[in-house]
């Protein structure tokens, strides 16, 4: 819906684009209505939660997904190895 | 664009040729409200939320006084009395209409004609106060008026009659009409809207919103039964209140619901005793001025007759802007007009006057308050009004009557169409001039105000409390004095504006998009 009537908008640079998607984004939180000091509250606020959230995966998403696929390849892959084990 | 498929519901068309009651209309009667798109309603109640959150942080602000508190506050020495000003609405007021309003209110310097001259105003403390700048913006496309044959006009055969009867009579009446205040003016007057309407005899107040508000108590009271839809006027709900007797809501314009009640109502009787109600009256407006539907007046007429109920009809907005004579959605419908037991409407839209008037008996004249109390109307007014109501009769021996009933007619169809084709939310019946496009969040109401401004286009919107809360919308009012230019460029520059804040959220598209694109049928119309 956005890229379909961004094409008839004809932007000239990409500068443009970029400020008619910040003016969405005003429009769609409301955020258009507030003075410029509530709109930097907000903006704030809002960065730094997507920061923390971007910290925080960037730190504990690859060990969480080491650690899940381990336990599913233990569940699948670790039974030939036990019984091998046992013969052996 | 897959997942908007997923996310929305289906929209609601309804064609009624045939319904359960056969051949009670002479033509389709084709009325839609397209459901809103679910993810727009969690994106507006989002938005809502948001605001009420910075609202809140406001008043802490206002309370312990870090901020200047410019709003209407109790005094020092009220403080420990219920307060006043804590109720949902004035929260709303303070926090959410303050910041859009310069939107509305907009002062206006000259006649409201199909254009006009706005006085410009900037605000220097986000619209807690105005200023004007001196500069007159002019020629500003009027698409807010509720001027549908175009009477709201200063030169031409109406302005220069009323003109001279001001020589004559003055402006002010200085009494009430029991009194000395009823000039051959407004007996001639009401014979003409009598003759108009097609009854034996009709009266006028100066004021519609005291037309319904005072009259309604006078016609039924307690011990009677009043059936009233449920997005009726304010008028008609105070008036309703007013009377004392028990109030009935039924769904907008549905039969069924109305059935249903009419027939729980003869059943059960009064609610203690089960006595029969002594009257039943039920209460609908020619068209709804926030939906732009048109009330289903074949079906209320085969229902009040099947069950003995009378009909109080309110054409504020449908008088001389429907039907083939211009007589309002009785002539739209082909009904007789001795059907309708009590007909009232405004001459504030198609006749460029103020005022409203009913259709009833001389027992009105002794018994309402409006007719005892009021100051009659203003004489120029009346000739506005006679020699309005001539023009669209044709008796003053021009064809400009029928000219402009026609031209309203298909500047409706036009600019619904065109509107439609482009891919807006556009409520109501397919022949209405009053036509809500939906706008939905809360931050797209102040913004598409201004922008329309920006290019010279002046429109009217609207949300809470006047709509529900997710429902505001843009409000567009068809003129016969509109041309076919003047809606061109209306209709480039809605769409324009509609693609820069993203308002095209309906679903379906009309058939023709697939014979030519879609572009080169939007664009070849702007002419800058």
């Amino acid at each position: 819906m956005i890229c379909a009537s961004a094409c008839k908008m004809n932007f000239k640079n990409l500068r443009e684009y970029l400020a008619w998607l910040y003016y969405q984004y005003l429009l769609i939180t409301g955020i258009y209505v507030l003075e410029p000091w509530e709109k930097s509250i907000f903006n704030s606020i809002l960065f730094s939660a997507i920061a923390m959230v971007i910290y925080t995966s960037y730190v504990f998403v690859p060990i969480h997904v080491r650690l899940a696929l381990e336990f599913f390849s233990g569940l699948f892959g670790g039974q030939p190895e036990s019984t091998m084990a046992l013969m052996n | 664009m897959l997942s908007e498929y997923l996310f929305s519901f289906s929209f609601w068309f309804q064609v009624n040729v045939a319904s359960q009651y056969g051949t009670l209309y002479n033509r389709p009667f084709v009325e839609s409200f397209e459901e809103t798109p679910m993810l727009v309603a969690v994106l507006t109640y989002m938005g809502y939320g948001i605001l009420t959150i910075f609202g809140y942080l406001r008043d802490f602000l206002r309370h312990w006084k870090i901020e200047k508190c410019h709003i209407a506050r109790e005094k020092e020495e009220q403080k420990d009395f219920v307060p006043l000003y804590q109720d949902f609405e004035n929260f709303y007021t303070r926090n959410l209409y303050m910041r859009i309003r310069d939107s509305w209110n907009r002062p206006i310097c000259s006649v409201p004609g199909a254009k006009m001259d706005l006085l410009e105003q900037a605000s220097h403390d986000f619209n807690w106060t105005f200023e004007y700048t001196g500069r007159i913006v002019q020629d500003v496309i009027n698409l807010g008026s509720y001027n549908y044959l175009g009477f709201a006009e200063n030169t031409g055969p109406c302005a220069d009659s009323a003109a001279e009867v001001t020589m004559k009579y003055g402006v002010g009446v200085a009494s009430t009409r029991q009194e000395i205040g009823n000039l051959e003016k407004h007996e001639e007057m009401e014979k003409l809207v009598a003759r108009f309407l097609g009854v034996e005899s009709a009266m006028a107040f100066g004021m519609g919103f005291a037309t319904n508000s005072m009259n309604i108590p006078a016609l039924v009271g307690k011990g009677c039964l009043i059936l009233s839809d449920e997005l009726n006027h304010t008028s008609l709900v105070l008036g309703a209140r007013l009377s004392g007797s028990t109030i009935r809501v039924f769904k907008h314009n549905n039969m069924q619901s109305l059935e249903k009640l009419l027939r729980d109502a003869i059943v059960h009787g009064q609610p203690r005793t089960h006595r029969p109600w002594k009257k039943i009256l039920i209460v609908v407006e020619g068209i709804y001025s926030m939906e732009g539907s048109i009330v289903r007046l074949p079906e209320v007429i085969a229902l009040k007759k099947r069950y003995r109920a009378y009909l109080y009809l309110d054409e504020a907005h449908s008088i001389g802007a429907l039907g083939p004579r211009g007589r309002g959605v009785v002539d739209y419908f082909g009904v007789d007009s001795h059907d309708v037991d009590v007909m009232m409407g405004t001459f504030t839209k198609s006749f460029g006057a103020a005022g409203g008037y009913i259709e009833l008996i001389e027992y009105l004249r002794s018994h309402s308050h409006s007719a005892v109390y009021a100051t009659s109307m203003s004489p120029p007014v009346v000739e506005q009004i006679i020699t309005s109501m001539k023009c669209i009769m044709g008796e003053d021996g021009t064809t400009i009557g029928c000219e402009r009933v026609r031209q309203l007619a298909e500047n409706t169809v036009y600019f619904r169409k065109r509107l439609r084709k482009m891919g807006f939310i556009i409520y109501g019946n397919k022949d209405s001039p009053v036509i809500p496009m939906m706008l939905y969040m809360p931050a797209k109401i102040g913004a598409f105000g201004r922008e329309m401004l920006k290019r010279n286009i002046g429109v009217v919107v609207v949300g809470f409390p006047a709509t529900p809360i997710i429902e505001s919308r843009a409000r567009f009012c068809i003129s016969a004095a509109h041309t076919k230019d003047m809606l061109d460029r209306a209709l480039s520059v809605i769409s324009e504006v509609g693609d820069l804040l993203q308002l095209k959220y309906s679903r379906r598209r009309m058939q023709p998009s697939l014979v030519r694109p879609f572009d080169n049928n939007m664009y070849e119309d702007i002419d800058d």
